[in-house]
């Protein structure tokens, strides 16, 4: 690419959202940027968008304007995936996950790019996109072995087997940090997906590019549709049907919006979710990931059997 | 009920020929009271605050009764909102000034010596639990108070093992837990309660349940000798508002809430927003699954514990039995030889199966549904034993031709009466039994183990009995999926709902 068309392609979109032309130029390809639900990328039904700008005001691109259709379309997706990625061997689930990471590093420039375009300088850039990738092959990693740390077997004083393990608890809906785009959105799937939950994400608002990125990362990946589905939009918009839907049983906020917290609780009682604020938590640390993350999204089962005692009373020979 | 029960019953048979459990002879159960010449019961009981038994501050105290004989046992203060205050202002400087900065060590010893008090006690509070809320003897006696001392000597010792809990984690208590339990287990509720409270280092404000507040009672006494620093355990009583000004108290960091779905969902919509972390335990309407396979006498002797244990009100209780359709004949016949069997009456007698109903309102509910499954067109069948005259008591029911969306196959009844449903495949009986908004409890019976293992990973409920039920451990965590509630009580998962991880 020569460095005319580089600079063109820092995008100066016309107001109808088209690149201007130029005499002897080769138009560059512009990119849509949809959402995605079900392993499929829809424009959002509402037919609605809305343009991402970076800080100095330029157009970025124009992005779905998600409707609460479109996020009930995505709990629907969400609850057929459910069954079969929470049957998933955790090992394929760790492999997948993996897989996903290596998608991810193979279009890091793609990501970075992005990434400048929302404001990031270009260390930034490249600090956010290898975190990412990092995380992803943290939870990969995981996946077969929160288990081992978060069960027990229980030692009940009469004859039974007991153990606890940690399951899934099923759709999560979430609304990923407002502040990050990439590692945000990363951090926020994650854990949800690494425990065997299927989700709903609502990514950042104003650095939405690198969703539609990401989809198309987890749609290369085996990843099975409707296990991650990822919506533009606005929080202000949808917060109050994430945390409502009856067929959602956790939802998840990343931010720090305290009348959003604050009515998210109050409407997840509806069917007694549970309700997870991460507030104050900077995704770029250490501190972004933890295997506490993904217990939260987990349900205890305990199960007990009886022990037949029959003759032999010592293990000894 | 742990053991069978005998009873003699005239000779007969059913209509279909078969005949009927027969007990040998014709020896009718002597009446095998316990005594109750042991216990201590004062007429009036106040508000057990700071470590002192003071009057509630609005001067008005409200009657309990004994179910089975509708008799007033003694009077308990109701508590307000600056009785509340009160309390919590003693569990707030308790924390800061005392507990918080106790060694783990001793804190432990406390919990220890708490429990070993219990024990002491154990038949004394076993008597008083039977008489105020109508469970058996036999199950106070064997089930509630035991496994109540249990578990304060279960949580005692994690008290300063906690960063064994968390790994990569230092855990820290959170401060004043406002705790309200259920009249179904009181005494083992408040042990639930109370026990990681301490253990984890945080203090306590409780509300027992109106109906059946002198067992926490009788606890408080127990604290106050065992010399637990005043106001790290306060116990007031009251209905459902004192449990409200609990629940809306700026000053309390945790509530932990046991009871039903209707006033859970009321309570996290009320925490909303607070900072304070919940947890719930909720209702339950579990589904008990019977396959061809399993040892059918064993399995029905597990569907009648499930059910019929404790009156039915038991949150996990099994509510829906299924029945693989090749055995539902011969395994209705069974249950209903096995119903005719029980012996209700006098909670204090050593024979009777199934107590008194915990409250007249209770009763009225549990009967208001027992008509609703006539008029949705189930089948009813009932023991045919005699009850009290006086008293609240219900005979063992269940229902036949029950759809699954009938109203006593989807809502909890918290009472004796057991909703019987078929089927023919695996992939049926799973998709039915999930078919609640509820996932507290599930039971599985059959002979094999790679089944077993398919239905239990398949319930989504949190606690799955496998060829046994109701069965509970201090060190094994209870509690629900979906709308049955959030977080676990006992085992080491009991830990993290009052610890800052």
């Amino acid at each position: 690419m020569s460095k005319t068309v580089e600079k063109k392609s820092k995008l100066s979109i016309s107001e109808n959202g088209l690149e201007k032309p130029g005499p002897n130029k080769r138009l560059e390809v512009l990119k849509t940027y949809k959402i995605y639900i079900g392993g499929q990328f829809p424009r959002t039904e509402s037919g609605r968008y809305y343009i991402a700008t970076n800080n100095k005001g330029e157009q970025l691109a124009n992005i779905c304007l998600s409707s609460r259709k479109d996020f009930r379309d995505a709990v629907v997706a969400a609850r057929n995936a459910f069954k079969g990625w929470s049957a998933r061997a955790a090992f394929n689930r760790g492999q997948i996950l993996y897989r996903i990471a290596e998608m991810l590093e193979g279009r890091k420039a793609q990501f970075v790019e992005e990434l400048i375009k929302q404001d990031s300088s270009r260390s930034q850039a490249q600090k956010e996109i290898t975190l990412s990738i990092d995380r992803l092959v943290y939870y990969a990693g995981w996946c077969d072995k929160y288990q081992q740390i978060f069960g027990t077997v229980n030692p009940v004083a009469s004859s039974h087997f007991n153990f606890s393990v940690p399951e899934p608890t099923g759709v999560v809906a979430a609304i990923a940090s407002g502040e990050n785009s990439l590692v945000g959105l990363v951090s926020a799937i994650a854990p949800i997906i690494a425990g065997g939950n299927t989700c709903i994400i609502l990514a950042s608002e104003t650095k939405p590019l690198c969703a539609i990125g990401f989809a198309e990362v987890i749609n290369s990946s085996d990843v099975p549709g409707g296990v991650v589905n990822i919506l533009t939009g606005k929080p202000s918009e949808l917060f109050s049907q994430f945390a409502s839907h009856m067929d959602v049983n956790a939802v998840a906020y990343c931010g720090n919006d305290e009348l959003i917290q604050k009515e998210m609780q109050q409407k997840a009682a509806g069917n007694v979710k549970r309700v997870l604020i991460y507030k104050d938590v900077n995704w770029l640390s250490e501190k972004g990931q933890s295997p506490y993350y993904i217990l939260d999204l987990q349900e205890i089962k305990t199960t007990w059997h009886p022990i037949e005692n029959i003759g032999g009373g010592s293990g000894g020979y | 009920m742990p053991a069978v029960t005998k009873k003699n019953k005239k000779t007969s048979s059913n209509s279909n020929g078969v005949p009927k459990l027969k007990f040998n002879s014709g020896w009718e159960y002597a009446p095998a009271p316990e005594s109750k010449s042991h216990i201590k019961l004062k007429d009036r009981y106040d508000l057990f605050i700071n470590g002192k038994f003071v009057k509630p501050s609005s001067g008005k105290y409200f009657e309990t009764i004994n179910p089975a004989t509708e008799e007033r046992i003694a009077e308990i203060a109701e508590a307000n909102a600056a009785d509340v205050d009160k309390a919590v202002k003693a569990a707030r400087n308790a924390y800061e000034r005392v507990w918080k900065k106790m060694p783990a060590t001793e804190r432990a010893k406390y919990v220890f010596r708490i429990s070993r008090m219990i024990q002491e006690r154990a038949r004394e509070f076993a008597v008083i639990e039977s008489i105020d809320g109508g469970k058996t003897i036999r199950e106070s006696r064997d089930v509630d108070i035991p496994l109540a001392a249990n578990h304060f000597f279960y949580y005692a010792g994690w008290a300063d093992k906690l960063e064994y809990a968390f790994p990569g984690r230092v855990p820290s208590s959170l401060g004043v837990a406002g705790q309200i339990i259920p009249w179904n287990f009181p005494l083992l509720m408040a042990a639930w309660k109370i026990a990681p409270a301490l253990a984890t280092g945080n203090t306590v404000v409780l509300k027992p349940a109106e109906t059946t507040p002198l067992t926490a009672l009788k606890l408080a006494e127990i604290i106050q000798e065992s010399g637990l620093p005043e106001g790290v355990v306060n116990i007031i009583t009251g209905f459902g508002e004192t449990g409200a000004d609990i629940v809306n108290h700026p000053d309390i960091d945790k509530i932990a809430f046991t009871g039903s779905t209707e006033v859970g969902k009321i309570i996290q919509k009320a925490v909303a927003g607070s900072n304070k972390k919940i947890t719930l335990e909720l209702g339950g309407k579990a589904a008990n699954i019977i396959f061809d396979d399993a040892p059918l006498d064993q399995a029905v002797e597990g569907v009648i514990n499930g059910i019929y244990f404790n009156q039915g009100h038991v949150c996990c209780a099994g509510s829906r039995l299924f029945v693989q359709e090749s055995v539902y004949n011969i395994v209705l016949r069974k249950l209903k030889d096995r119903i005719e069997t029980l012996i209700v009456g006098d909670p204090l007698d050593k024979n009777t199966d199934i107590g008194a109903i915990n409250s007249k309102t209770q009763l009225e509910t549990i009967n208001k549904y027992i008509s609703i499954g006539k008029k949705e067109g189930a089948e009813m069948y009932q023991s045919s034993c005699p009850i009290p005259g006086k008293g609240f008591f219900c005979r063992p029911t269940l229902f036949t031709n029950v759809a699954q969306s009938n109203r006593i196959a989807q809502e909890e009844i918290f009472g004796p009466v057991l909703a019987i449903q078929t089927f023919r495949t695996d992939e049926e009986v799973i998709e039915k039994a999930n078919n609640t908004p509820y996932g507290l409890s599930a039971g599985v019976w059959t002979d094999k183990g790679s089944k077993i293992f398919n239905l239990t990973t398949k319930m989504r409920a949190g606690v799955v009995w496998a060829n046994t039920y109701n069965k509970f451990d201090p060190t094994s965590p209870f509690g629900g999926y979906k709308e049955s509630g959030f977080g676990r009580e006992g085992g080491l998962h009991g830990l993290s709902g009052y610890l800052k991880v």
